[in-house]
């Protein structure tokens, strides 16, 4: 546990197919982490495992006198990513997704942005030409991931316990779980936070960023790393607007200044007012990664 | 809130590449624009290096500003914080640097056997 937020180990991260009720433990994929035990993985390290013995080595353990050997010092230069792990691993998503003609969003915003219901309305706008998957993130329960099955779409649940995103070796477990067909979209709900999900990669097209008009007009301000890795906003919940002081020309002004070539969109998922703007970006991104799907 | 995340990916791959000899220094290079707190790191590293050969190293962290483009203009503009603008005016910068999070070195040192400790087994 980090006491610093309350941020505990991600070795309780868990994975709920909602379609059996299975539900399985993310522990060993969740962290970087020294392997101990004995198991096959790939090495990508490009060395080979010869060793000459051109050198002699002293074996001669132990000595006879008594004294400790004199602790040399030695510098190893790394010159490592600390993400890499991670990094590595979306790649492989990401080229997974792409061999696949799979359009992988990763939707991120603040808890209470209207995500889920964003989520549901469009998986039943579209349902009729457009597959779409889900892997919901979320701390705990599978509340979120209930609400997407009621719309008859397949749909996983990771809860991360209480770690604050999602990492590539979750989604991976997830779309394998899912077993996407091509062209077809998985959306990754992840875990409400503006903050942390910037960092992980999980091998994304893009990242859809939704900010809700009862929030601040000033978020993008807040949370540039956030505004900046995102490629879209969906401006949600624009049918309140009547009745707040939401300034929407200002927080377009600040979401640009973060990040100029964001693209944005109005929307409500309650009224669906300028979902079709939306629901035509998913099409136009799922074409570029191939042929249409089949209606 | 992600740090403790962060900090565990460092003390692990430290770890491996120290195989048994015990880390005294490590050594990261963390950009201004990073969204990682240095302060953090630094909060969570003695706790999640406890156990490990890392436990005990010093952590020294080299802080960095970040480098953009004015795609304006053309010029390069130092970045301390995510929201900047060139002196040209513009806001629309080409990130060249500045988001780096980088295990620079580690200093190491073998694990020493007491003298009356039992001969190791040899390595095959």
């Amino acid at each position: 546990m980090c006491t610093t937020c309350g941020c505990a180990d991600a070795s309780t991260a868990r994975l709920t197919d909602l379609t059996t009720g299975q539900t399985f433990d993310l522990h060993e994929e969740a962290h970087a982490h020294p392997h101990d035990h004995p198991h096959d993985h790939p090495h990508d390290h490009g060395h080979d495992h010869r060793h000459d013995h051109d050198h002699s080595h002293d074996h001669s353990h132990p000595h006879p006198h008594d004294h400790s050997h004199p602790a040399s010092q030695r510098t190893t230069v790394l010159e490592e990513a600390v993400l890499a792990k991670n990094d590595r691993l979306a790649e492989r998503n990401r080229g997974w997704f792409s061999a696949s003609r799979v359009l992988a969003l990763n939707l991120v915003s603040s808890p209470g942005s209207g995500k889920t219901t964003l989520l549901e309305r469009t998986i039943r706008d579209l349902q009729s030409d457009l597959p779409i998957h889900v892997i919901e993130g979320d701390q705990e329960t599978t509340h979120d991931a209930e609400r997407i099955r009621r719309t008859g779409c397949r749909v996983v649940q990771i809860n991360t316990g209480a770690g604050c995103h999602l990492e590539a070796d979750m989604v991976a477990r997830g779309v394998e779980r899912l077993a996407p067909p091509p062209h077809s979209i998985v959306m990754i709900e992840n875990v409400g936070n503006l903050v942390c999900p910037a960092l992980f990669d999980l091998g994304e097209q893009a990242k859809v960023a939704i900010l809700s008009v009862t929030e601040g007009e000033d978020k993008p301000l807040k949370y540039p790393h956030m505004f900046r890795a995102a490629q879209v906003m969906l401006l949600n919940k624009i049918d309140l607007l009547p009745h707040l002081t939401f300034d929407v020309a200002r927080c377009l002004e600040y979401a640009r200044e973060v990040n100029p070539q964001i693209t944005v969109f109005q929307v409500s998922a309650q009224t669906g007012e300028g979902l079709p703007r939306w629901y035509e970006w998913l099409r136009t991104q799922l074409r570029t990664l191939g042929e249409r799907p089949a209606c | 809130m992600h740090e403790l995340s962060i900090t565990r990916n460092i003390v692990a791959i430290v770890g491996e590449r120290a195989k048994d000899e015990r880390v005294t220094e490590v050594t990261l290079e963390i950009g201004l624009l990073s969204a990682v707190l240095p302060d953090s790191i630094r909060f969570c590293f003695d706790i999640v290096a406890k156990g490990t050969v890392v436990e005990g190293a010093r952590l020294n962290i080299i802080e960095v500003a970040g480098l953009g483009r004015c795609r304006a203009c053309g010029q390069d503009v130092e970045l301390r914080q995510h929201i900047a603008r060139c002196p040209c005016g513009s806001s629309d910068l080409t990130r060249l640097s500045g988001e780096q999070l980088t295990i620079k070195q580690m200093v190491t040192t073998p694990c020493v056997q007491p003298a009356d400790a039992p001969m190791p087994l040899p390595r095959g």
